[in-house]
């Protein structure tokens, strides 16, 4: 009787998959193919692709023109049209980034330039050495010896800011040692506030200082400033100043001191309210007719401090909706270990908030670059004021001008809102715990 | 001090400004502090714009470096302002800028309301008309049934409007938002004609494609005089802008220019020796030295010069003088007389 039971000792080896699931074919069958809706979205893309995409190409590469001293170079045989006008942005190039800073001022910019990347480039990734220096040089040093730079220093402080700050600092101290004249307790007790004030009051000093000495640099006025430098000035400023602004109005707007809240409310509201157009054309066209007759000043800090005030309306929002979404329960917690306010925002509520709200905290970010191209309707001409600027040179003048001008601009732009993207996405990453999913 | 003094130095003092001080004496201001401040365009082909390194060259901006080489002795001594349409007039009236030279047309209404004077006029221009040399026209009058491109909005499309209803011909507008989008619709052919400010017109010619296909007609339909603005209430401030433009005009006249102006200090001609300042003290009787019109004509040239370099027929641009040409020439450009 032979055993009709079969038992397999050995594995069937795989059967290879159908030809059709694996591979190239495998995958578009299944990602552009996978139904008749997606196979004529997917040919549908396709066409699209087909139809823009070669014709960018062809007028960014191919059939561009590289080189050329003149209007002659862009211009087609007998009519017809050429690619882009490359010899136009090169010859234009230098102002693409100076603006109008004198020639032989503009290594002032390079090297400002060349300390914001080495002191930022460090600050940006995570595990680079001597993050606190690091940070104080970036937030505390480079400013100063940016503005430096740019403007050739040697402001005049005047006698009545001096007397102001003194001033300032003696009611600070009278405060400090309040308790003292009250008969409440000893200068020792004040003594570590006093110190701090003292080293307060040091430090504005050494910033007068250094802001009134002359360098020897020559004044280069704001008028001269454009092109990529006056756009990163402009967006750098708006971006560091509207943080810190931003964070305390949102933490102004959730307070439960009625005063403070208002103020923050009516400041948040105001801003958002009103277009950044209107805001720059206010303080250029509307606000030197309410100054005094013959006083002027400079138009590019008015920008900047209505695009940073602008941006800080915003973020004040983003980062307040961080601040909602933190539980109750993290706040009674921090009450509970007795931590002060600032101990519990700055330790327990913030960390969270703003990790949560970096999207939202980029996207401002990312908007206000963008944005500060607005400026160039108050006369300030940045990267695209500069670019519109050199359309109207007859020595360039052809139909392919305007395009390759713009196509600079907007690879410009794209570079840098995209790196602000990716690294906020490596951030998010990076900080992700305990929300991933 | 008064309490708007007071004010202004406060305010200045708070916000880190700069108190201008303007007075009654532009003149002494401009001495004091070293240089003239002119408002220009934000770039205006020929007219005011940026060359490849940076410097500001054009018409209008030849106009601001004369006065500054009459009054300084130094075509450099000036700094420009680029200032937009709307912000002009404000930038003038709050003593922002000395002078404007911004290719403004000249009105009556702003001329008597806004506290503003025009000293002259730099460039005569006027709504003009361009078409294919292939349509076969030498007359806008021949444009009978023709479509015409223009801006939306803009005095230019009631011009065209009014020009040919009085001349009892069709026509159809084609018009567009902005100044490219109108050359490329004509430059497409769209429309027959493309009507614009003639300067403007042969600064859009240069992005078509075959510029050389299209001509300007010569009618002009409309009158734009530009010229240099100054603040009312300085006459004699007033007086050195419109008396620079004359000199520039009056040496173009008289064959004086960047080249041999110093030469012909020793000229005989009394005209040549008035405006060059050898014989009388015009100069002195607007506060500038007698050779004033020696300085602004050796740095910038007369005022066929500053054409000829800025839009004249041998730039990409190549505007012929019509109506900007001297008075003995066939043009409107006059100068009274320096005696």
């Amino acid at each position: 009787m032979t055993d009709l039971s079969y038992v397999r000792t050995q594995e069937v080896p795989h059967e290879a998959p159908p030809a059709a699931t694996t591979g190239l074919v495998g995958w578009i069958r299944e990602n552009l193919f996978s139904s008749i809706p997606n196979a004529i979205l997917t040919l549908f893309g396709a066409y699209l692709i087909y139809l823009l995409v070669p014709p960018i190409l062809d007028f960014a590469f191919f059939s561009a023109i590289y080189e050329g001293v003149d209007r002659e170079a862009c211009l087609a045989e007998g009519g017809g049209h050429v690619g882009a006008c490359w010899p136009f942005v090169e010859a234009k190039l230098g102002q693409y980034i100076y603006g109008r800073y004198p020639l032989e001022e503009r290594w002032r910019i390079d090297l400002t330039g060349f300390l914001f990347l080495i002191l930022l480039v460090p600050a940006l990734i995570p595990n680079a050495p001597f993050k606190n220096i690091n940070v104080i040089l970036l937030l505390g040093a480079f400013p100063l010896a940016a503005i430096i730079l740019l403007t050739g220093g040697a402001f005049v402080i005047p006698v009545w800011l001096w007397a102001l700050t003194v001033i300032i600092f003696a009611g600070v101290v009278g405060l400090a040692l309040m308790p003292v004249f009250a008969g409440q307790g000893t200068v020792s007790d004040s003594k570590g506030a006093l110190l701090a004030i003292a080293g307060a009051f040091i430090i504005v000093a050494l910033i007068y200082g250094v802001l009134s000495y002359d360098f020897g640099l020559i004044a280069v006025e704001t008028p001269l400033w454009g092109g990529i430098m006056l756009t990163l000035v402009i967006a750098v400023t708006g971006i560091v100043a509207s943080l810190p602004i931003g964070i305390m109005l949102a933490l102004g707007r959730r307070s439960d001191m009625p005063v403070v809240k208002m103020i923050s409310i009516i400041f948040i509201e105001f801003w958002r309210g009103v277009p950044l157009v209107t805001v720059l054309f206010m303080s250029s066209v509307v606000l030197p007719l309410f100054l005094p007759e013959g006083v002027t000043f400079d138009k590019l800090l008015r920008a900047l401090i209505g695009v940073a005030l602008f941006a800080s309306a915003y973020m004040a929002e983003v980062v307040r909706g961080g601040l909602q979404a933190i539980p109750k329960g993290q706040y009674e917690g921090a009450m509970a270990l007795g931590l002060r306010f600032w101990e519990m925002m700055g330790l327990i509520v913030l960390p969270q908030a703003l990790k949560l709200v970096i999207p939202g905290i980029v996207n401002t970010f990312i908007g206000l670059f963008k944005d500060t191209t607005l400026v160039l309707i108050i006369g300030l001409f940045d990267l695209l004021g500069m670019i519109q600027l050199s359309f109207t040179d007859a020595k360039w003048s052809t139909p392919v001008t305007s395009h390759t001008g713009y196509l600079f601009a907007a690879i410009f732009y794209f570079i840098f809102c995209f790196g602000m993207s990716r690294y906020s996405i490596y951030m998010e990453e990076r900080l992700h715990t305990g929300h991933k999913r | 001090m008064n309490v708007r003094t007071i004010g202004a130095v406060l305010a200045g003092a708070t916000l880190g400004l700069v108190a201008t001080g303007v007075s009654a004496a532009t003149l002494d201001d401009i001495k004091a502090k070293g240089f003239i401040q002119c408002g220009v365009s934000q770039g205006l082909p020929g007219f005011s714009t940026a060359d490849d390194a940076g410097e500001w060259t054009g018409l209008d901006v030849d106009y601001c470096r004369a006065v500054a080489a009459a009054v300084f002795n130094d075509p450099k001594a000036v700094k420009f302002t680029p200032l937009s349409a709307k912000e002009r007039f404000t930038a003038l009236q709050s003593g922002e800028i000395d002078l404007l030279s911004r290719n403004t047309t000249w009105t009556m209404t702003r001329d008597t309301s806004l506290g503003l004077n025009f000293t002259g006029v730099t460039y005569y221009d006027g709504q003009g008309f361009m078409v294919r040399k292939d349509l076969g026209v030498a007359s806008a009058l021949e444009l009978s049934g023709a479509s015409v491109c223009t801006n939306t909005g803009t005095t230019t499309e009631l011009n065209v409007a009014d020009y040919f209803r009085a001349n009892n011909m069709d026509y159809e507008i084609v018009a567009f938002e902005k100044a490219d989008e109108v050359v490329q619709a004509y430059d497409a052919g769209r429309c027959d004609v493309y009507t614009t400010d003639a300067s403007g017109l042969y600064a859009q010619r240069l992005k078509l494609t075959n510029p050389d296909d299209h001509m300007v007609l010569p009618e002009i339909i409309s009158k734009e005089p530009l010229g240099p603005v100054v603040r009312q209430g300085d006459d004699q401030w007033f007086n050195i802008n419109k008396w620079v433009l004359n000199a520039l005009i009056n040496a173009e006249e008289l064959g004086v220019t960047s080249a041999n102006a110093e030469e012909m200090k020793g000229s005989d001609n009394p005209a040549i020796k008035r405006l060059l300042g050898t014989e009388g003290a015009y100069g002195e009787a607007i506060g500038l030295g007698n050779d004033f019109a020696v300085q602004a004509i050796a740095a910038t040239g007369n005022y066929g010069e500053i054409f000829d370099r800025n839009v004249g027929p041998d730039t990409p641009l190549g505007i012929s003088r019509g109506l900007n040409a001297l008075w003995s020439n066939g043009g409107i450009m006059y100068a009274p007389p320096v005696r």
